[in-house]
């Protein structure tokens, strides 16, 4: 037993595992149980899970280094694929960190849109977190009964930009084209419909004994290491910390909304599971309160009605084809737009958004050329996995299970 | 608490070692010597409160001779809510840096991410491997002189993007 060396690997396995009195298990890369690409080698006693070293960056695509020779307009497409699940927040984030940079101030009609898509994003990621929770503490009816409320999200979306899961949505200084009357018809039809069904999956759920008994206590991580761990979002919230991005530091008019902060108190797969519940009720009070404001304005302005994008973010927004081809200036505009030829100040930027997961911060360092000289992503899946461990060893390998998917851990985020 | 307040503080602290204090779109900019990001981000996290670290990513600037990497530090002070960044610069050729994860936790992978992208030597740091690219990855992609796409292409050019 002596002569037993170590492997030449990285991933260091313990004495104990040499001598085979524990399990070494691989759980993934691509595991049923994981939900994405995340690979976790993990030692076993029984069981306990006694030790996890994740592994990442098996989807890793370069975006940073992509995003240094592409025009700005281009980036977005490289956003939807972070957070896939709530898409249009990434681009909205972005578009606000350029606007930010070119000192556009949007239109407050504008805001209110941005507000309803990213709210209803929001809700549609959230939506995915907890029926997927429940999937995984082994029941499947509550999915069945939400998803297809995402599924009539992405068809809201579709009227806006076209796509469904990586969006594109919006330009910088607003939208593409003004929204069109089946978005409101198909809005007015979700929130009229929506709440009853979420009432039912809160029924089946929120106080289910079974449920109850597999999450509370799982997966547990105190404010202090939350924090100290850069959580951020609904995980950090589940540890009551009340940190948010839209009320912190306000962007695209989140000031004039009236909404709460949902906490929780230990940080455990239950806390997070409530306090994406509660967000989900608080967006729709939000979406509610920003569909009446963008009425208000329609009636006390009328031609507001045609405005939803920033007039000074001309540069960046295409004119109608039919003008493209006729006149000589919206040909011009068009060639300018699609070789990115902006006149962008040379800067530092840092702006963030609330994301599905926490804090999306972009990080963008301009020169005055057309591409970013350097762009960073604050992704937050990212810093919070990193906790991961310390989250589930000394639990039951089933909670390790239930903590990855109630941290809502997005490859496509953490590997950027 | 303001970014005035911030400075001056800082100033008291540190005096003249603090450098290039500067306000872009209002976040409260300073650089720090290479050898004391350790001592600042101490100073800052026990008496001013800066006890989140937002951020932490790599720079390169080829042109900066014996200072082409840079470390730009966000930190966040959540009760007072408001942030700062700080920079340090290091030469490409020897990027040593002491790490900041014994401060904060969540610097232990994004300095790893920092590593693997510029190949900053974060001393101190517990598990300093790549995360992202793959273990036999020689070299640091996201430095300037790795060019992204095939050299042989014209149209990609830096002068086609609006530089040179």
């Amino acid at each position: 037993m002596t002569d037993l060396q170590q492997p030449q690997h990285h991933i260091k396995l313990s004495e104990e595992s040499l001598q085979k009195q524990t399990t070494t298990l691989n759980l993934g890369p691509t595991h049923p149980a994981t939900h994405g690409v995340f690979q976790n080698i993990m030692e076993i006693d029984g069981e306990r899970v006694l030790e996890t070293v994740p592994t990442i960056g098996y989807i890793h695509r370069a975006f940073e280094k992509i995003a240094e020779r592409r025009p700005y307009y281009q980036i977005t497409t490289l956003t939807d694929r972070l957070n896939y699940c709530s898409a249009p927040i990434n681009n909205m984030g972005w578009h606000m960190t350029i606007e930010k940079l070119l000192g556009i101030k949007t239109p407050k009609r504008v805001d209110y849109l941005r507000v309803i898509i990213m709210e209803l994003s929001r809700i549609a990621d959230h939506l995915v977190c907890n029926s997927v929770v429940a999937v995984d503490t082994g029941a499947l009816t509550g999915f069945t009964y939400v998803f297809q409320y995402r599924e009539k999200i992405y068809e809201i979306f579709e009227e806006v930009c076209g796509s469904r899961l990586t969006t594109n949505i919006g330009r910088v200084g607003g939208f593409e084209r003004n929204f069109s009357p089946a978005f409101f018809s198909k809005l007015t039809d979700f929130m009229a419909s929506f709440p009853k069904v979420m009432k039912e999956f809160e029924n089946l759920l929120n106080r289910n004994r079974i449920f109850m008994d597999r999450c509370i206590g799982a997966g547990p991580i105190s404010a202090e290491r939350a924090l100290n761990y850069g959580f951020t979002g609904p995980n950090l919230r589940a540890t009551g910390v009340d940190y948010d991005v839209r009320v912190a530091q306000p962007y695209s008019s989140y000031e004039d909304f009236d909404f709460k902060i949902p906490t929780g108190t230990v940080g455990d797969v239950y806390d997070r599971y409530m306090v994406r519940n509660d967000e989900i009720w608080e967006s729709m009070s939000i979406i509610r309160q920003a569909i009446e404001k963008v009425d208000k304005i329609e009636k006390e302005f009328p031609e507001q009605k045609n405005v939803f994008y920033a007039p000074e973010a001309d540069h960046f927004h295409l004119p109608p084809k039919e003008e493209v081809y006729t006149k000589m200036e919206a040909l011009i505009y068009h060639f300018k737009i699609i070789m990115g030829e902006i006149d962008a100040p040379p800067g530092e930027v840092y702006h963030s958004v609330e994301g599905g997961n926490g804090e999306l911060g972009f990080y963008l360092i301009s020169d005055g050329g057309r591409t970013p000289y350097r762009l960073h992503f604050r992704r937050p899946c990212f810093i919070y996995y990193q906790a991961y461990p310390e989250m589930v060893e000394g639990g039951l390998l089933s909670d390790a299970v239930i903590a990855l998917s109630s941290l809502n851990v997005i490859a496509g985020e953490l590997d950027a | 608490m303001t970014n005035e307040i911030i400075q001056q503080k800082l100033t008291e602290k540190f005096g003249e070692q603090l450098t290039e204090w500067e306000q872009p779109y209002g976040l409260q900019t300073f650089r720090a010597p290479a050898d004391m990001n350790l001592k600042v981000m101490q100073f800052l996290f026990d008496e001013m409160g800066f006890q989140f670290l937002t951020d932490l990513t790599g720079v390169h600037f080829p042109e900066r001779k014996g200072e082409e990497l840079s470390v730009v530090y966000h930190l966040h002070n959540l009760v007072d809510n408001i942030r700062l960044r700080m920079k340090i610069y290091a030469p490409v050729a020897q990027p040593d840096v002491y790490t900041a994860s014994k401060l904060f936790s969540s610097a232990n992978w994004m300095e790893r991410e920092t590593y693997d992208f510029f190949g900053f030597n974060f001393i101190g740091h517990p598990n300093l491997i790549r995360i992202l690219n793959v273990d036999e990855m020689d070299y640091f992609p996201m430095r300037k002189e790795y060019e992204m796409e095939d050299p042989t292409r014209r149209d990609k050019d830096d002068e086609m993007f609006g530089r040179g």
